[in-house]
């Protein structure tokens, strides 16, 4: 009886789980419906963001574009950063006090509240870039990117350096039994073993990136163009939604949830991928 | 010991050899031995009596993981092997694990000639071609395999691995072959065919081997060493010590009355 009810228990649960997930996407297609009606597919592919009553029309191009660019660059320079790390507390001093300190230390980096990086980005990174002469403002595309960067470098080093812990201790020690140098061990066994676990964990780091939304932001500069250089402002799918659902009614609220559902699609097949990589790896 | 010695029958000469995985806590105390050029020797002993730890001392691969400290000398040709470049060390010593471990992300063609590839090392095309001929046809694989060459992941069994494993160490041409139980992970069809393999190689290499298993020891080696808590009890010519041992441990082990 008692493990009767416990079963019925954990399968409603479960199920409220799977209600809440189809509500969200069932209110958010509701809501994003007329603007499909308005605009069809047309507005995915239109750049033309325009809330003036009698011009009005919505696009939701620059903020894909944004969005995407975005996370884009932040995962490109992420890598340099997180790979040796993962390669510092994964291999060189696996098992090692320093390594555990520093690894401790990145994934405290996911703690901080995407504000704070807002914040920070603000008052000190993007002052940075204002006196290094990249842009006016400082606001734009690579200032949000630097803090995305920042942002996802503990999901993308402590994910990939379990990949690379994982690399059987037999095939590394059979390396090194023919004479092999780490550096050698790294390039021609763990890299390979482990690259897909890695390829994984950056796209997952993606994932993060995608939806981000305060420190973004913050950033951005909020124009809504797509973006033509690396320091022109610009505006994500989060950052946009964030920006102007407060004032936002009729056509343009249904637009700001289509952008929503986008990015909700967006963000589930590229987690789907990476999530996907990680199962053909049976972790 | 035996045989008349000289000094250029010896390939390994072991002085005071003593390894500790944490500080004062020694797994190999004080081994004093000298290894014969072109013979198996057997290192034997029941677990946990430091036989694998020694053999891993020859090819320096403790210094992989620096809480492991060893002291004492091991010469070769009258070089001290921990006075040289460890990773030249173990290009002239080769290792055989107890699990396979071919490199999954290698072709069969590509495992035998990795120690070349990971030590950077650039042959020409007709010379891969010849080497990897050659080791294959010495460790009795070539035949199974040659189709299948250039296939990644073929289906090999533990035993074919196993002797791809040694064509990867021979391809090196090292001096010195050491073992790790490499046949506790198979079958005994596929042991006995290591074993035939091994007796046919002492005649290019000095092989060391660790064994759990007596038989095996008696049937291929001429030197035998038995180790227990670290010591090296008895080291012997391997017919006198299975027949005759001088140490009353050496003679419980063997009869099966521990291990």
């Amino acid at each position: 009886m008692k493990d009767r009810l416990f079963k019925i228990s954990l399968i409603a649960t479960c199920a409220l789980v799977l209600l809440i997930m189809g509500g969200i996407i069932y209110t958010l297609a509701k809501g994003a419906l007329p603007t499909f009606e308005e605009y069809g597919l047309g507005f995915i592919t239109s750049s033309d963001w325009n809330p003036n009553p009698n011009n009005e029309h919505y696009g939701a191009l620059p903020f894909i574009a944004g969005t995407l660019i975005t996370s884009t660059l932040a995962l490109l320079l992420c890598i340099p950063l997180s790979f040796p790390i993962a390669i510092f507390t994964g291999y060189y001093f696996k098992g090692t006090k320093v390594a555990s300190i520093i690894s401790d230390i990145v994934d405290m980096l996911a703690g901080v509240p995407s504000i704070v990086y807002g914040l920070w980005g603000f008052y000190t990174l993007r002052p940075i870039i204002v006196d290094l002469g990249l842009s006016q403002q400082g606001f734009g595309i690579f200032t949000a990117s630097i803090i995305l960067t920042i942002m996802i470098i503990p999901y993308a080093t402590s994910l990939s350096s379990e990949f690379i812990k994982m690399v059987p201790n037999d095939l590394k020690e059979a390396a090194f039994a023919m004479g092999s140098t780490k550096l050698e061990v790294i390039q021609k066994v763990i890299f390979p073993s482990a690259s897909s676990g890695i390829i994984a964990s950056y796209i997952l780091a993606m994932g993060r990136a995608l939806g981000e939304t305060m420190a973004v932001t913050m950033l951005i500069g909020n124009v809504n163009l797509i973006p033509t250089s690396l320091f022109s402002s610009g505006n994500t799918m989060a950052s946009v939604i964030a920006n102007q659902f407060g004032e936002a009614d009729g056509i343009k609220l249904s637009s700001l949830i289509a952008i929503g559902l986008l990015l909700f699609f967006i963000t589930v097949v590229i987690n789907t991928i990476g999530r996907l990589i990680m199962k053909k790896l049976k972790v | 010991m035996g045989n008349t010695i000289n000094n250029n029958n010896i390939a390994l000469h072991i002085e005071d050899l003593s390894i500790a995985y944490t500080k004062d806590k020694y797994a190999v105390k004080g081994i004093n031995a000298d290894i014969y050029k072109n013979t198996i020797t057997a290192i034997m002993g029941p677990s946990g009596c430091g036989k694998s730890t020694l053999l891993r001392a020859i090819n320096r691969m403790h210094e992989l993981y620096p809480e492991i400290k060893v002291t004492g000398n091991i010469l070769m040709k009258d070089q001290n092997i921990f006075k040289i470049n460890a990773m030249e060390v173990r290009q002239k010593i080769g290792m055989v694990f107890q699990r396979p471990n071919p490199f999954p992300s290698m072709s069969i063609y590509e495992n035998v000639l990795a120690g070349y590839s990971l030590n950077g090392i650039k042959l020409k095309k007709e010379e891969k071609d010849r080497i990897v001929q050659e080791v294959l046809e010495d460790v009795g694989l070539w035949e199974e395999v040659k189709d299948t060459l250039h296939k990644k992941r073929t289906a090999l069994s533990g035993g074919q691995q196993q002797r791809l494993c040694i064509a990867r160490s021979i391809a090196m041409k090292p001096d010195i072959l050491l073992l790790d139980e490499p046949t506790s992970a198979l079958d005994p069809i596929s042991t006995s065919k290591i074993e035939e393999l091994l007796m046919k190689l002492k005649d290019k290499f000095t092989i060391v081997i660790v064994t759990h298993n007596m038989s095996q020891a008696a049937r291929i080696s001429e030197y035998s060493m038995f180790m227990y808590l670290g010591d090296l009890i008895e080291y012997d010519l391997t017919k006198k010590m299975f027949t005759n041992p001088n140490d009353k441990r050496t003679e419980q082990y063997l009869t099966g009355k521990f291990g």
